[in-house]
């Protein structure tokens, strides 16, 4: 087993935040909050999906050494799931579900002589004989066949938990929430199955330029998203909180030094410090040649340092609203109480401070996970994002960006990138919405 | 029996579930003041807002009919109540600086309300401007008219609201306590304003207040509301001499009185806290390297002694200083000259640990208990926070005993450790806030208006509670206020602040009815007394 540097950061996260749920579980007055959390159907839903992808990044995140590996090479656990769509690559473009590649090409006829014609898929839909005839037949009964049993097996346990004896669980698997989540589970767990068993005999979204599974390639830049998302929160949030409470809080000198350093840094252009810093990891690699002999640890390098540095560039904004909202929150009568009991400035930090500002900390981390996924394909496009190995929604939607002037367009590297993108940043800003509430003791009641 | 101007029948306004107006009717007739009193709460504003249309989206309203000058409102359409706003009926809010566009002259704000009304030319409307200008008696109007609000006073800019609200030559004139936002002094004017408008015009004028005696020196007939019901309505004579509802006699009897200041008996005196010339300044920064240009003289030159076991009272209006004082002794900013001796050690010498350890003896109680506690922390963590803060080795246990024996002090049940603040009325609040203040065992709690943002029933219980706690515990205040009648109810000694000085000082009963200085004269002067006669 090989553990990259994003990949134990990512279990550290887990982790923590495992810790986390179960520290504030024992908590008498926290379980409040999360109980509100499970009773809202909103919530629990988009935990689901958010779950769901959190698994598959999870999956991603194991790698190992593997007898198929060439060379130094390491695979996931999703690489061994996605064996076969992995494996079936084309010759280039091919739209999803079919069997003919998306170019014309000079064919080779048995008798000798050539026709200009589109060819045959080596994979997608080989086995059949007469296309045109059979394609639509074969295609729906696959997907009958895969999608019951997908949902046959989801049943089964829906039901196994609907009949449950025990009084206290069947009442729970009945509430709203729990309904709403079975509703999630069953579009993702029967949509999945019946994408994923499709795919040993079609393409189900298609191959990219030089014929990759595109299906493949969205599942793998799940793992690209997450970290992305939350190993530059984790850079980032620290610096923001810890400055911009401080800057609010002390005022004076320690003001007026974190304001200048924010400006400073603000008027560098991102770009510029991204690209600057990109450029030294990868001298510094092609200097070091010994310790990153491999593809898949020199593009892990590069993919933590773009998480570095857009953590270091993107912390001054939320670094300013905190300080604005702690600079009227030290005049709250509340502080001065405080102040008048002998509580330290630290304590009153920390505990009426840091919990008032916590709103505001949420909303402005879910809202930059989605730019920061967005960053990441802006930056692949001048070369200084993650690396072209690596996938990536981003690089998914800058080479499908040269294609969408085509006639006729290829459409489905930028849907399938659009799509999943969408269903994490949605689900991930309707879980904070409701954290938010729930956490918010004013709205206890609403 | 003249004609009615208003007649509202049978009024309900329901928010989701909860009725907060039940079922009234009144009426109100041509010329004349008519005065709804009741608590916060009780619904009062809602029942202006719904005769306006101006309730807010999730209010449901329903009515026999509302009848305005024999027409109903109910079948108005909504495009022609524009017109009818502000024009047929006038509003004035309780604060004037929210009400007022910062970014708009007062002129101009004058002048959109002629503009929609009436159609008259540029020089008319201007000379229009300065006539209501000259009505709400601003002086020098011509020069005020290009002013924006920030730059007037806050009784001027009510007097602005006023005269927006007269632009239209209103039959009805609302005002939804006019006064509540001002100094006693200003207030008086304002009062005096509202009259002689009335009797100038002969618009009948519609008062929503909480102030009995405010209300018993300009009304004519008297509402009481009591949780969205009209329990009493009577004139204002008949009010205040046989009032018949349980609630009104109630209301009444809650009102501090000026009287009970006499007979105080004289204590045993040992100085507990005395400041010497003490001055707080503010400075004043201008410039890149934020060079101090001048001072505001927040406090300047305070002499004062507090006695162990007596009440200071000091009294003064916005902006004398009085708060500066209060946080200044606390040492929460910093004093700029003079000995604040406290218990024998002057406290403006102190910092760090023997200063946080110190300041502890000293304890203070906010004015908006809604302010006061952190909204994210429980009772218990709120009350216990001295606690851990001065005895960091105090067991879980005997913290959460500590907690329960100041719950039950200040008469809240043991439970409401575990609930977030929030959960709880204004008044339970305050209790929490002397909880809070109790639970390091201090010599001295400063009081900074105590009861202000409360109602007049529940701020009689609060001051009955200090003063309990005072009996048992031999405890110190120095009561910050504006109010005179929480004065005379509370205070031994008095101590009247103008502009940053102690202008005079002296026992309760002298200080209030035998006053020396002119500005304490004034002062008493402008406090509304129950008309009785």
């Amino acid at each position: 087993m090989i553990v990259l540097w994003t990949d134990g950061l990512i279990y550290f996260l887990v982790v923590a935040a495992a810790v986390l749920a179960v520290y504030m579980s024992r908590q008498a007055h926290m379980r409040r909050p999360l109980h509100k959390i499970a009773a809202s159907p909103v919530a629990m839903a988009s935990l689901t999906l958010l779950l769901c992808f959190v698994m598959i990044g999870l999956a991603d995140s194991v790698h190992f050494k593997d007898g198929d590996s060439r060379g130094n090479e390491a695979i996931s656990l999703l690489d061994v799931a996605c064996t076969t769509m992995r494996k079936h690559t084309e010759k280039t473009y091919s739209a999803p579900f079919s069997t003919h590649l998306y170019a014309k090409e000079t064919i080779a006829l048995d008798d000798g002589t050539t026709r200009w014609d589109y060819p045959r898929l080596q994979y997608g839909g080989a086995y059949l004989q007469n296309p045109e005839a059979e394609w639509a037949g074969d295609v729906f009964k696959k997907t009958l066949s895969a999608f019951s049993k997908g949902a046959g097996l989801l049943l089964m346990i829906l039901l196994l938990a609907w009949g449950d004896k025990h009084e206290q669980r069947r009442r729970l698997s009945r509430s709203r929430s729990a309904i709403a989540v079975w509703v999630v589970m069953f579009v993702m767990v029967s949509g999945c199955y019946t994408l994923f068993s499709l795919s040993a005999y079609y393409h189900v979204l298609g191959t990219d330029k030089v014929g990759e599974d595109v299906f493949y390639q969205a599942l793998k830049s799940i793992r690209t998203g997450l970290v992305i998302g939350s190993l530059t929160t984790m850079v980032m949030l620290p610096m923001a909180i810890v400055f911009g409470i401080m800057a609010g809080f002390f005022k004076g000198w320690v003001d007026d030094v974190i304001q200048f350093v924010y400006t400073t840094l603000n008027s560098i252009p991102s770009v510029l410090l991204i690209a600057a810093s990109i450029l030294m990891v990868q001298v510094y690699m092609s200097n070091h040649a010994e310790d990153f002999n491999n593809l898949l640890v020199r593009a892990d390098m590069r993919l933590l340092f773009l998480c570095l540095i857009l953590g270091v560039t993107s912390w001054t904004g939320l670094c300013r609203l905190l300080r604005a909202e702690t600079l009227k929150l030290r005049e709250m009568e509340y502080v001065l109480a405080a102040q008048a009991l002998g509580v330290k400035p630290a304590m009153i930090l920390f505990r009426h401070i840091l919990p008032n500002v916590m709103h505001i900390v949420l909303i402005s981390v879910v809202l930059d996970f989605s730019s920061l996924v967005l960053a990441e394909a802006v930056l692949s496009y001048i070369n200084i994002g993650v690396d072209p190995t690596t996938h990536s929604w981003g690089n998914m939607i800058n080479s499908a960006r040269l294609e969408m002037a085509r006639e006729p367009i290829v459409w489905w590297s930028l849907a399938a990138a659009f799509v999943f993108m969408f269903a994490l940043v949605l689900a991930a800003n309707l879980f904070a919405d409701s954290v938010r509430d729930a956490f918010d003791p004013r709205r206890a009641n609403v | 029996m003249p004609q009615s101007l208003l007649t509202v029948n049978k009024l309900t306004v329901t928010f989701g579930q909860s009725k907060v107006v039940d079922n009234i009717s009144f009426e109100i007739r041509p010329g004349e003041t008519f005065a709804l009193v009741g608590e916060s709460g009780s619904g009062k504003s809602i029942t202006a807002l719904s005769v306006l249309r101006l309730l807010p989206n999730n209010a449901q309203m329903r009515a026999t009919s509302i009848v305005l000058q024999e027409q109903d409102l109910l079948n108005i359409p909504e495009i022609d109540f524009c017109q009818l706003r502000g024009r047929r009926i006038g509003l004035i809010f309780q604060d004037p600086m929210s009400s007022l566009n910062p970014v708009m002259t007062i002129g101009q704000q004058i002048a959109e309300v002629l503009h929609i009304h009436f159609q008259l030319s540029k020089s008319e409307t201007n000379q229009r401007v300065l006539e209501l200008l000259q009505q709400v008696e601003i002086p020098e109007p011509e020069r005020r008219i290009h002013e924006y609000p920030h730059q007037l006073s806050g009784g001027q800019r009510q007097r602005v609201m006023i005269a927006i609200a007269l632009a239209g030559k209103p039959d009805l004139l609302i005002a939804d306590e006019p006064t509540t936002a001002l100094d006693v002094t200003i207030q008086a004017q304002i009062l005096d304003l509202l009259k002689n408008l009335q009797q100038q015009t002969g618009m009948a004028l519609w008062l929503i207040s909480h102030d009995l005696a405010l209300v018993s020196n300009i009304a004519d007939r008297i509402a009481v509301m009591q949780k969205g019901k009209i329990v009493e309505t009577a004139s204002i004579a008949e009010f205040f001499h046989q009032a018949q509802h349980p609630y009104s006699l109630k209301l009444l009897a809650a009102l501090p009185k000026m009287e009970s200041c006499m007979g105080r008996p004289e204590q045993a005196k040992s100085a507990l806290l005395s400041v010497e010339k003490f001055k707080v300044y503010y400075p004043i920064r201008k410039g890149i390297f934020k060079r101090v240009v001048g001072h505001i003289k927040a406090v300047d030159g305070v002499d004062f002694e507090l006695h162990s076991g007596s009440t200071l009272a000091l009294v003064g209006e916005s902006g004398c200083g009085k708060t500066s004082l209060g946080k200044g002794l606390l040492n929460l900013i910093p004093a700029e000259a003079g000995r604040v001796l406290f218990a024998g050690v002057d406290m403006t010498q102190l910092s760090g640990e023997t200063l946080r350890r110190q300041r502890a003896e000293m304890q203070i109680v906010f004015q908006d208990p809604f302010a006061a506690m952190n909204p994210r922390m429980l009772v218990g963590d709120i009350i216990a926070e001295g606690l851990r803060a001065l005895r960091a080795e105090i067991s879980k246990q005997a913290m959460q005993n500590r907690v329960a024996e100041l719950l039950l002090q200040v008469d809240l049940p043991v439970e409401a450790a575990l609930r977030y603040p929030h959960e709880f009325s204004g008044g339970q609040r305050q209790r929490i806030c002397i909880a809070r203040a109790l639970a390091v065992e201090p010599k001295l709690i400063i009081c900074d208006e105590p009861t202000s943002a409360l109602d007049v029933s529940v701020q009689a219980q609060i001051i009955e509670l200090l003063k309990n706690l005072q009996k048992q515990q031999g405890l110190s205040y120095l009561l910050i206020t504006h109010n005179l009648g929480v004065v005379a109810e509370m205070a031994d000694e008095v101590a009247v602040m103008y502009q940053g000085k102690i202008v005079e000082r002296g026992a309760v009963e002298q200080v209030l009815l035998r006053p020396q200085h002119e500005y304490t004269k004034t002062l008493l002067a402008a406090v509304p007394q129950l008309q009785t006669t």
